[in-house]
């Protein structure tokens, strides 16, 4: 019997010998068993896994709502010096949640252009936040320079890489208007001719291929 | 296995001072006529066997064999104390995880309570600035004994067939271990820790495509934001240790399975008969 089944290489359990087959049977109840044991086990532990991945992954996706926070009167802001201003990014973390920003009022001698290009570039906020590895840059006013103490990153007036390792100008915020205060708002990356594009983390390029690289995330906010 | 031999004649309790449960059952049945046989010997002391401890959780779960497996094992001439890096890596893990578990009883992973916590721990809990210190030192002894035992494994080319899956296992610890140190840097919440996590993830973001996102991950937003020390914090102390203890308990089992090899200055010998042939 056992080499005489092990001869027949039929698809059917019958033909196997197996007893108690049905006719035109080919999966046996052994495999079935076994088969749907592994389904309910797999079925079991995706049960539990995949809602917490999609937890634990939620944030990449999450669309951030865009914040405006009021840095004080349009009178502060001149267009020849910046002034440094100090406001809330991230709510309910205290200190930790703040971040700077230099600010001046758009300057056709600098800024190239005699109007500003959208009503957000009447006031222009460049980012502390260093386009290297994101530590935060000071505004040298001797120099003309915003510097960065971690790597030597060197910026000029615009925030435009004068040296050092970043590999893009000095990020941006929206700016506005509203009864006589200055609001600022999202923030926006720019390459090096100063075009906008959604906000990139620090050490990610804009020119060339680098927009396509480091693809803007779902988590920008719509302005 | 030697048993404590009691006095043969003990005092005797006043009658009736002595529950009847406590009081001694009568004899098995073989024993009563009070005649030994061999036979009733044999049986008598094969009941009585295996009385302690040890041999009680032997009995049922023959773990003897699997500690003599382990640990009785022949290891080549040659062993030195080089061979002992990898134990030393895995007592500072132990020592990490053993710190971190009691550290976890005073740290709060919320951003404005983070720091302040730490502050007591060094500061005012009994022991508090030896057992932090033991953690935060271990954690770069560890990482020097991991390279310790990295290169000794490599130069001594403990690497190669049939260890290669040991290997491999072992430059994920290694992996792991650095994701450990990355997470770790920055609970305390300073200046340092959170200025080193803004560069480490921002590294992390330079990797193209799918580094955005990453970022996005670690800091569970696009800034460093109300949950991000939290999550670190769950990475830290429950994610990786996890698979740590894991990986380190199959890397033991392939060093017992597959054990040492000899330093590589040490020649193959030839059985003697052998060698008197070859002349």
């Amino acid at each position: 019997m056992p080499d005489k089944r092990e001869n027949i290489k039929s698809r059917y359990a019958e033909d196997r010998e197996i007893p108690g087959a049905y006719e035109g049977e080919t999966v046996t109840r052994r495999r079935f068993m076994v088969g749907t044991t592994h389904l309910a086990g797999a079925g079991a532990a995706l049960a539990f896994t995949l809602p917490a991945l999609a937890f634990a992954l939620g944030p990449v996706f999450e669309r951030r709502p865009a914040t405006w926070e009021d840095v004080g009167p349009i009178t502060a802001f001149n267009p020849n010096s910046y002034v440094p201003v100090n406001f809330t990014q991230t709510p309910g973390i205290g200190d930790v949640g703040r971040t700077t920003a230099y600010v001046r009022r758009f300057n056709p001698s600098i800024d190239g252009g005699q109007e500003p290009r959208d009503q957000y570039e009447a006031y222009i906020a460049i980012s502390t936040r260093c386009a290297h590895l994101g530590c935060p840059v000071r505004y040298v006013a001797a120099a003309q320079r915003f510097i960065c103490p971690c790597h030597g990153g060197v910026y000029d007036n615009l925030g435009k890489v004068n040296g050092g390792p970043p590999v893009r100008p000095l990020d941006r915020f929206y700016t506005r208007v509203r009864a006589g205060h200055l609001q600022i708002g999202p923030r926006f990356s720019v390459n090096s001719e100063l075009n906008r594009f959604a906000p990139r983390d620090p050490g990610e390029p804009l020119d060339g291929i680098g927009q396509y690289l480091y693809p803007a995330r779902f988590s920008t906010p719509k302005p | 296995m030697p048993r404590i031999k009691l006095p043969s004649k003990l005092p005797s309790p006043p009658p009736g001072a002595v529950p009847k449960s406590l009081q001694p059952s009568p004899g098995r049945p073989q024993e009563g006529n009070g005649k030994k046989s061999l036979k009733d010997k044999v049986i008598h002391d094969g009941t009585e066997a295996g009385t302690t401890v040890v041999d009680w959780v032997d009995e049922r779960t023959s773990l003897s064999g699997a500690l003599r497996w382990t640990l009785f094992r022949k290891v080549p001439k040659g062993t030195n104390w080089f061979y002992t890096l990898g134990s030393a890596t895995l007592f500072a893990f132990l020592n990490q995880a053993v710190t971190g578990v009691f550290l976890a009883m005073y740290y709060d992973p919320s951003p404005t309570r983070a720091y302040e916590s730490i502050r007591f721990v060094t500061n005012e809990a009994f022991l508090g600035e030896f057992v932090r210190g033991m953690h935060k030192w271990g954690s770069s002894v560890m990482v020097i004994l991991i390279f310790l035992h990295m290169a000794r494994v490599f130069f001594f080319g403990a690497y190669k067939y049939p260890r290669e899956l040991n290997w491999v296992i072992g430059v994920t610890l290694l992996i792991l271990t650095m994701t450990m140190a990355f997470t770790g840097y920055l609970l305390p919440f300073d200046q340092r820790s959170y200025w080193a996590t803004i560069v480490g993830v921002n590294i992390n973001g330079t990797g193209a495509f799918i580094g955005p996102y990453l970022s996005d991950f670690l800091r569970a937003g696009p800034d460093f934001g109300a949950t991000t020390l939290s999550r670190f914090y769950a990475i830290h102390m429950m994610l990786i240790p996890g698979a740590i203890a894991a990986l380190i308990g199959a890397h033991l089992y392939l060093v017992a399975k597959l054990g040492t090899t000899a330093p590589p200055w040490l020649k193959v010998e030839s059985e003697p008969e052998l060698r008197e042939q070859e002349v």
